[in-house]
This record gives structure tokens, C-alpha cells and sequence, in this order.
């Protein structure tokens, strides 16, 4: 390693010792591990920031970081009902205040019943505060048309990644050919190339059709797993819906054969379902893999094991700062999960704010409460603002040549594929970098905007895509689009 | 023999295959692989098994949460549902949960809370100044100004330096710098982070850590799940639990056999030992304070540099485990971070040795646990090995914002001058003299009771006594395949309805028997557990004898 050579001469240099941590005696893996939403490009956007407020010029005056699905760092006002409460919850002598509805006095009390101490600040049991828990399987309950949901298979977490993580963790055994395989979607989320890295598994990619608005097709998933055999040993499936990055939401019928396959194969799915109130077109609905799992009957209801992950961090709320979540296991071996509670209690319990405002996103104001139509007309206004992006967003790559643009069904972000001209192609390869890297750099220099290159979810060869988030307020989503738009002509100019 | 068998089907027993013993025997695996098909004929094996899964994950202990508190809960439940105990309620003195056993949080802090979560109470009148003034600093300082935006993955900037400025003033000035400080989600998460970076290797080359014995029992389950090896080092119980630095020489000299040892974990002030340091309370009469022997009682600052040395010598990373360090009181007898002590020893220490160093809002005065708040400083740590850090703690996103305005407050408190200053001193003042009179009280009463030792030594939140068990008991332990203090533990549970950690699960010299106990009950409660606990014993010796 060059860097090493360096450093081991500064060591002589300044009578320093070669320290104990370094880049080659660390873990392993954990060096290998990659993260692009947060990588070098959000580094830069960082110095950037920095830069500017100490007054360097730049050809723009503000970073816009359409980089990560952060709502409310976009300018998104939190639900008042939700903040309400928790105020409540964390200094209840506002119980006596005036200022807030009953309904709200009446939820954070029975919040603060079920916590030790009736407070936010003891720790709760390991697997969540067992009223919210008793919540969330009636809410899963409602949202899958009375398919019944147990509490004691409902787990709360610190935010949805904690889940993710725990589940992969559990799953992980074997080495050399009967190393654990996991199969993910490309593109994917980071997080699950990150947490297989870190945790040695054997990640096997299956590829989502670009040409059909990013749909999972279940002869690529046999591909994947077929040629996956010869080198280690699959054993679950990670399905994304709706998609991240890629905005798709499945259809019933893809969700069957998923499972089919699954039961086939013997791989334990792992349903990413963070973004299930986040489906903006006319056609798309939001099926849970639990729903559909029970309504195909058995064998595949009472023998297919499945968790299942939500969050309080998207959705209307918005809420990623509080890190709640949870995950919901279906025919989980009884004693495995005994393991998965003993692993959590390590970690003793997620933050129990968190805990309290996944309880109020799961069972929201009802229609004869007070804050309901404040509450309804927040959480709509939302929702309607984000269709509105999603469609404008769509509107002007498809617009733009050398940009195309599948329909944001769900999700919070657009995936669009970029035309490369081979210069720039060539130059970046020069440059140590991903083509799609190379691009995104220059648009960070030049106009302040901060996307994520393609390359950090995977993408097929010789192709390039960004994600960027649609959450910048309408106008502001709209000059950022124009720009960005403009951007990409005169690149694809500058290096024709 | 019906009662062993009750305790075997709850999985109290080594030998079933519960989640919490270390070793599966393969009898216990064949039983539970005919369960998994039995209920249902056609039912196919499952994917995720106890033979399939994470061996890792398998082999770790967390006795804090362990079957005894599964226990507890089951017999809360009964409770519940009407069945007959000999008592009413499940005392959990498993846990260091403060306010869970009743303990007010401080005012300040949940006042400057519940303005950040709830912007629009910054026009409430009923708000002091200084509070709002917290609060719009924290929410200037996040995305959106909210508390429901991600944060940096290493913490909110202007938190990180209010820490480091926290840790200047307690270190007499020693500079901090806010870049090495990373927030966390509680201690837990920072300890984990650091130890996952730090293992590595194979066979005998695999990264040794060593960690005290008794320790907190965090550590051991981490190493299992990393599969590190952990090598053991005893303090010493005779000399007050004194760390001593020829046991660390044993230790390492042994674990080079085997492992290669790399890290060296020091808990201090100590759980659950807690008497590495000496308590001594300003509220006491000189002659009511416990007695401090010349060596080892308090982790005295020359204990702390002769580790140091230790460390160097031997290449160790250190890492200071210092989230009691508010649970020190006497002007006499004072906390000294190895930050501090590391700098003042001179520079071919303090620009070589590495460590971080641990800190959390779950304990001192404002036990605020349930935020899941706390942060790590890092010192001499390699540029490049930061870079990777920041990586890992990304792939999370960020700690949670509420706990990370939570810590800013704990170390940002109200300041003489400030609306709020008096009535959090008196807060903060009530909850420590609390401790120390409970810590006190139960020393006290502990002694009083044959066959029960506990160290002259005052702890914020747990004693740790010696408990002497007849043969007999250690017989019927061994029947019922326990250890023999699990069986006293499982014992006192269902006879009394109290709830404490046998020492095995913290680790404890051979033949020795102990268990820990939180001293955090109100006053008028910890003497009711205390006197149910010294009649059970009693009665427990009477019928083993």
C-alpha cells in the first residue's frame, strides 16, 4: 500500500511508533466495506459547505444534498400531532398545558404507562416496549386487510438498517463453498452490500430490468442463484419494495412468483418495505410480502420465513433523526428467534423516543379525534407534494437528451440512466474513477448539487445512472432539475 | 426434580438449547432438529435453524438480560394474571436503569428536549431563558433545524465540540479536539464499533482482548460475535478489586500462546465491581467515610499510569470504558480519565498510545438511558484508520438525534449565573447523595449478613458482594446444571420476587460465588430488598447447611 510506505517514513521520521490500528492490521472486512451515500462525494459536498462559508467563490451559493432521503432536512415540516405527543411524552408537565389537545395528552400518557419508571429515559425490554409492539401488529393487521399479526414476532429496532443487519447477522454461517449467499437487487441500497461485506457473506447480485421500469424478474433471480451455487451457498433473498434507488413498486403477481421461488429454493426473503406509504402512480399499489405470503396459502403461509422492515424515517413523517423502526418475522424458528432477542439485549434497547414515535406513526389520530383533521391534512399535503416531484421530476429527464428517466412509481428518489460521452468515459478511467463518479464530481463543482453515482448501488456494465432524492421543496426541485439538465448537455458537449 | 425440570423446559439449564449457553451440546442439537419437524408432519426443515445459524451469534452471553430476566418476566406476567407469589412485585435490581426504579430525570434536560422536539414551545412563558437558549443552539446545528433530520454519521458538529470542550474542562485543560470525538448510540455502540475495527487475523494471529474479570458482560458478548479471543485478566477482590499490573503480565504472556493480544479494556470506575475506585460522598461525615487502604481501592492515578506504561510496552490499544465517571464525588478521591493522566505523562506516551475512551447519558445523575445517547474520544488514532471509521458508522446513517441533544446537555449543563442553574444543582446534588447514602446503607447491611461479603467500597449503582454457598447448595447447583450462583439467583427470584445477576455471568475467579445488584431502588425499598435478601440468604444456608 503506497499510503503505508509513506506513513511508515513519517513514523521514522518523527520518532513515532507504528501504531497498533492501522489500514493493514485492521478487519478485514470492514476495510472492504463500501457506503456511497455517505462516500467521498458527500465528503466533498462537505468541504464544499465549508468553503462557502468562509467565503470562498464558487459558480453557486449553496450546496443542495439530494443525496440521501432526509425529508426534513429538506425543508419538510414534521407532523404536528407527532411532535405534540412527543413533547408530551418527554417533559410531561406540559400534560397540563392548555396548548395541546386531549388526544395528544391522552396518547403520551399511555405511552409514558408502559415505560419503566413512566419514562422515555428508562431503558425499555430488548425487543421494544411491548404496548408499541401490540400497536404495530395491529396496524400491519389493518394495512393487510385483517391477516392476523402476532406481537411477540414484532421486534422494535433503531431505525429500519438495525433490523436489516440483526436478520443478515443471524443468517450468516458456512465457509468457502458453504459460505451464506445473499441475493440483492441491482441497483440496491448500500446498506446491503455494506452489511455483507462487513459480516464476510457472500453477496450474489440479481439485476432488475432497466427497459421494464426496473421490474424484479424471477428467471434473472434463477440466473443469479444458478451460477451462485458454485461458490457458495445461498440462503435468503432481499427484496427492496418499493425500490431504492429505483422508485419501482411490484406488482401482486411479481410478489407470488418471488415467494414461489423462494419456497423453491429455500432462501429466507427479507422484505425492505420502508417506503410502503410512499406509492405515487395511479396504477401502483403497495402489497406486503406478509399479505400476499398468507393469501397464497400453505405450503408457502405456514413454512416460508420472512421478516419484514419498516421505519419511521420515510413515509409522510420524515422522522430519520429518532431512528425507529421495527421488523416483523413469519415463520421464524422459535428458538432462533430466542437468538435474535438474546442479540438484540446486547445492545440493550433502541432509543425509546424512537420507540414512542413509530408507535404514533402505526396508529395515527382516528377520525373522531380532535388532531385528525390537522393531522390528515398534513400528512395528505405530504404526500401530494411528493406525487407532484415524483411526476416533475420524471417529466423533465424524460425530456432531456441523453438522460431517460423510468416512472417514479414509490420510494423517495429518481434513478435515471445518463449517456456518457467516451471521452469523459476515458478520462475518468484515467482519473481512478467511475465513469458516473467522474460526472457527479464535476456537477458537485460546478452547480453546488449532490447526487449519487450509480456505481455505489451497481448498475449493469457500461451503464450509468445518479440517484438524486425528489425532496427539495417543488420550486427549488424544479431549478434543480433545469440545472442539472443543462449540466449534463454541456458535459456531454465538453467531451464529445 | 420437577422444579429442575421446569427450570430445563425455561432453558435455564446448560444443556437446552436456550439462546443464552455458550456450548450446544449436539444431543441438545438432535432435540431440538426432531422438534423443529414433529408439530407438523410435512413441515420441512427451516432455512434458519440453531444448527444453520451464525455460530457467532450463537456463542454469545449477555447475562444482564439473561434467563434470569426472561424469568423475571415471565413471573410479572403470572403476577399479572393473578397467580399467588410469596410477594407482589418483581424488583428488577438486574439493571442500572435509574429512572425505571423511580429516579425524577433533571428538569433542565427534558425542558431543553421537549423545546427541540417541539419548536413551537420556544413562545411558551413557561420555559426558562437558558433552556431555549440551548435548545434553538442544538436545532440551529441540525438539518432542517430538527431533530427529525439525519445527523452527520459522526454526531452534530456543534455537540461534538461542546464534548470536547466538556472534556477540556474536566481534564484541567488538556486539549480535546471535537474531530476525534464520534457520538454514539449509547456506550454499547462505540465499544462495539472500535472492537469490530480492531479484530483481525487468524488461528494464532486472531486479535486477544483483554477485558477484566468480573467484567461488564457487553464485552464478552462482542468478542464472541466478532470471534475475538477474549483473555481474561483478574482484579484483585481481596485488595478491593485493585486492577494489578503483573495480572495483566500473566495474562498477556499466556494469551501469546494462542492469540495475538492487541486491545487491553479498563472499566473505570468499574462495573460491576464498581469499587476499582473508592466512593466516597460529600454529604457523609468524615467519619462515616469508607476507609481507603493505600493501594488499590481507588484505580488511583498511579494504577492508571502504570496501565498506560503497560500499554505502551506491550502495544496494547487501550480502551477506557469511563461512563461512571459523574458517580465519583469527594474532592478527595477523584476520577482521572486516562486522557487526561496519557497527556500528563509526557509525549512519547501521549503522541503513541492509542485509545478511545467511552462515555453516556444512561448513567451519573441524569440516567437518561432509554435516549440512547453517548460518545467516543479517540486519541492517537491513524488518519487513515478515522477515515474508516466514519465509513462504518455511516453504513448506520447517524446515532439518534434525540440522544445526541440529550449528551450535549449532560455536558453543556446550566452554569452559575444561568435562571436554571440552581435548580438543576439541587437536582443533580439530590440524586448523587441518594446514591451515596444507598450505597452506604447496602454495604452496611450486606456485611451484617453470615455468609455474605461485600467490599467496603461505595458505588453509584451496583454492589457486588461475595456470596458463600454451602456445599450442598453448590451440589444441588450442579443437579440441576447451574451454576451455583445462577441457582441462588433463580432461588431469590421465585422465593422474593428480586431480580439480580449472578456473578458467573460477569465472570469471577474459580469457586467463587457472587452476584450483582443495583443499588438504585428508593431508599425505603432498597432497605425492604435489602432485609428480603439477608432473610433469604439466612434461610438458604439453614437449608443447604
Amino acid at each position: 500500500m503506497a499510503s503505508s510506505t509513506v506513513d511508515q517514513s513519517q513514523v521514522a521520521r518523527n520518532g513515532l511508533r507504528e501504531k497498533v490500528l492501522t489500514l493493514n492490521s485492521m478487519n478485514p472486512r470492514v476495510r472492504r466495506v463500501e457506503y456511497a451515500v455517505r462516500g467521498p462525494i458527500v465528503q466533498r459536498a462537505l468541504e464544499l459547505e465549508q468553503e462557502l462559508r468562509q467565503g470562498v467563490k464558487k459558480p453557486f451559493t449553496e450546496v443542495i444534498r439530494a443525496n440521501i432521503g432526509d425529508a426534513q432536512a429538506m425543508g419538510q415540516r414534521p407532523i404536528t400531532f407527532l411532535r405534540q405527543v412527543l413533547a408530551l411524552c418527554v417533559n410531561p408537565d406540559l400534560l397540563n398545558s392548555p396548548n395541546f389537545p386531549d388526544d395528544a395528552k391522552k396518547r403520551a400518557e399511555r405511552i409514558l404507562q408502559a415505560c419503566g419508571g413512566h419514562s422515555l429515559g428508562a431503558y425499555s425490554i430488548s425487543s421494544g416496549i411491548q404496548l408499541i409492539r401490540e400497536d404495530v401488529a395491529q396496524y400491519i393487521e389493518r394495512r393487510d386487510g385483517g391477516i392476523p399479526a402476532d406481537p411477540n414476532n414484532v421486534f422494535l429496532s433503531t431505525g429500519a438498517s438495525d433490523a436489516i443487519v440483526t436478520v443478515l447477522k443471524l443468517l450468516v454461517a458456512g465457509e468457502g463453498h458453504t459460505r451464506t449467499g445473499v441475493l440483492i437487487p441491482i441497483p440496491q441500497y448500500p446498506l446491503y452490500s455494506a452489511t455483507l461485506a462487513e459480516l464476510g457473506a457472500v453477496q450474489v447480485d440479481y439485476y432488475l430490468e432497466e427497459e421494464r421500469a426496473w421490474a424484479l424478474d424471477v428467471a434473472e433471480l434463477h440466473r443469479a442463484l444458478c451460477q451462485a451455487r458454485d461458490h457458495c451457498c445461498p440462503r435468503a433473498l432481499c427484496v427492496i419494495n418499493p425500490g431504492n434507488p429505483t422508485g419501482q413498486v411490484q406488482t401482486r403477481e411479481c410478489i407470488e412468483d418471488v415467494i414461489r421461488f423462494a419456497f423453491q429454493e429455500r432462501l429466507f426473503l427479507l422484505a425492505d418495505e420502508v417506503y410502503q406509504d410512499n406509492v405515487y402512480s395511479a396504477g401502483s399499489q403497495f402489497h406486503s410480502f406478509k399479505k400476499v405470503l398468507m393469501e397464497m396459502g400453505p405450503p408457502y403461509a405456514v413454512q416460508q420465513e420472512l421478516a419484514s422492515f419498516h421505519s419511521t424515517s420515510k413515509g409522510y413523517m420524515g422522522e430519520c433523526g429518532f431512528r425507529g423502526g421495527y421488523v416483523e418475522v413469519v415463520n421464524m424458528d422459535p428458538a432462533v428467534q430466542q437468538q435474535m432477542l438474546k442479540l438484540m439485549s446486547v445492545r440493550l434497547c433502541p432509543p425509546v423516543p424512537g420507540q414512542a414515535l413509530l408507535d404514533l406513526v402505526v396508529s395515527p389520530p382516528a377520525p373522531t379525534d380532535p388532531s385528525f383533521m390537522q393531522f390528515q391534512a398534513e400528512r395528505q399535503a405530504v404526500l401530494a407534494e411528493l406525487a407532484a416531484k415524483a411526476r416533475l421530476t420524471e417529466q423533465v429527464f424524460s425530456e432531456a437528451p441523453g438522460i431517460s428517466c423510468n416512472p417514479v412509481q414509490g420510494a423517495m428518489y429518481s434513478f435515471p440512466r445518463i449517456q456518457l460521452p467516451p471521452r469523459a468515459v476515458q478520462l475518468a478511467q484515467e482519473l481512478g474513477l467511475a465513469p458516473d463518479m467522474f460526472f457527479c464530481l464535476c456537477l458537485l463543482e460546478e452547480t453546488g448539487i449532490c447526487v449519487v453515482p450509480g456505481s455505489g448501488f451497481g448498475q449493469r456494465e457500461g451503464t450509468y445512472h445518479f440517484r438524486m432524492t425528489i425532496l427539495p421543496p417543488l420550486e427549488k426541485l424544479r431549478l434543480l432539475l433545469e440545472k442539472l439538465t443543462r449540466f449534463h448537455a454541456k458535459f456531454t458537449l465538453e467531451y464529445s | 426434580m420437577q422444579r429442575a425440570a421446569a427450570l430445563l423446559r425455561r432453558g435455564c439449564g446448560p444443556r437446552t438449547p436456550g439462546p443464552w449457553g455458550r456450548n450446544q451440546s449436539s444431543a441438545a442439537a438432535e432435540a431440538s432438529a426432531v422438534l423443529n419437524v414433529r408439530p407438523e408432519r410435512s413441515r420441512r426443515e427451516r432455512i434458519l435453524t440453531l444448527e444453520s445459524m451464525n455460530p457467532q451469534v450463537k456463542a454469545v452471553e449477555y447475562a444482564v438480560r439473561g434467563p434470569i430476566v426472561l424469568k423475571a418476566g415471565e413471573i410479572e406476567l403470572e403476577l399479572q394474571r393473578g397467580i399467588k407469589k410469596p410477594f407482589t412485585e418483581v424488583i428488577r435490581a438486574n439493571i442500572g436503569d435509574a429512572q425505571a426504579m423511580g429516579q425524577q430525570p433533571i428538569t433542565f434536560l427534558r425542558q431543553v428536549m421537549a423545546l427541540c422536539t417541539y419548536p413551537n414551545l420556544l413562545d411558551s412563558p413557561s420555559f426558562p431563558e437558558d433552556a431555549k437558549k440551548r435548545a434553538r443552539r442544538i436545532l440551529q446545528a441540525c438539518g432542517g433545524n430538527s431533530l427529525g433530520s439525519y445527523s452527520a454519521s459522526q454526531g452534530v458538529n456543534c455537540i461534538r465540540e461542546d464534548v470536547a470542550a466538556y472534556i477540556t474542562r474536566r481534564d484541567g485543560g488538556v486539549p480535546a479536539d471535537p474531530d476525534n470525538i464520534y457520538l454514539t448510540t449509547g456506550a454499547s455502540d462505540g465499544i462495539s464499533t472500535i472492537l469490530k475495527i480492531l479484530v483481525s487475523g487468524g488461528g494464532k494471529s486472531r486479535t486477544g482482548v483483554l477485558i477484566p474479570i468480573p467484567q461488564y458482560p457487553l464485552y464478552s458478548a462482542v468478542i464472541s460475535e466478532l470471534d475475538a479471543i477474549q483473555v481474561n485478566y483478574y482484579l484483585d477482590e481481596e485488595n478491593c478489586w485493585a486492577l494489578n499490573v503483573n495480572e495483566l503480565r500473566r495474562a498477556v504472556k499466556e494469551a501469546k500462546d494462542h492469540c495475538d493480544p492487541k486491545v487491553l479494556c479498563i472499566i473505570n470506575p468499574g462495573n460491576p465491581t464498581v469499587s476499582q475506585s473508592t466512593f466516597r460522598f460529600a454529604n457523609l461525615k468524615p467519619q462515616n467515610l469508607p476507609q481507603a487502604t493505600s493501594t488499590g481501592q481507588v484505580q488511583s492515578r498511579k494504577c492508571i499510569e502504570d496501565v498506560i506504561h503497560f500499554a505502551w510496552e506491550e502495544k496494547l490499544f487501550l480502551l477506557a470504558d469511563e461512563v461512571y465517571q459523574d458517580n465519583v464525588y469527594s474532592p478527595d478521591c477523584r476520577f482521572h480519565s486516562f486522557k487526561k493522566v496519557l497527556y500528563e505523562m509526557g509525549p512519547e506516551y501521549s503522541s503513541n498510545v492509542e485509545l478511545a475512551s467511552f462515555h453516556s447519558t444512561s448513567k451519573g445523575y441524569m440516567g437518561e438511558c432509554g435516549y440512547r445517547g453517548g460518545y467516543m474520544e479517540v486519541i492517537n488514532l491513524h488518519p487513515e484508520i478515522k477515515g474508516q471509521l466514519v465509513k462504518l458508522l455511516s453504513v448506520r446513517l447517524c446515532p439518534p438525534v434525540s440522544g445526541q441533544a440529550a449528551m450535549d446537555i449532560v455536558v453543556n449543563p446550566p452554569v452559575p449565573g444561568e435562571e436554571s442553574f440552581e435548580q438543576f444543582s439541587r437536582e443533580k446534588e439530590s440524586v448523587l447523595g441518594n446514591l451515596a447514602k444507598k450505597a452506604k446503607l447496602t454495604e452496611d447491611l450486606f456485611n451484617q449478613v453470615p455468609g455474605i461479603h461485600c467490599n467496603p467500597l461505595q458505588g453509584a449503582m451496583y454492589a457486588f458482594p461475595r456470596i458463600f454457598l454451602p456445599a450442598k447448595a453448590v451440589e444441588a447447583a450442579q443437579a440441576h446444571q447451574m451454576a451455583p450462583d445462577m441457582f441462588y439467583c433463580m432461588k431469590l427470584l421465585e422465593e422474593t420476587g428480586i431480580c439480580v445477576v449472578p456473578g458467573s455471568g460477569f465472570g469471577q475467579r474459580e469457586g467463587t460465588y457472587h452476584f450483582r445488584m443495583t443499588i438504585l431502588p428508593p431508599v425505603e425499598k432498597l432497605k425492604t430488598v435489602l432485609q428480603k435478601v439477608k432473610d433469604f440468604h439466612i434461610n438458604f444456608l439453614e437449608k443447604y447447611a
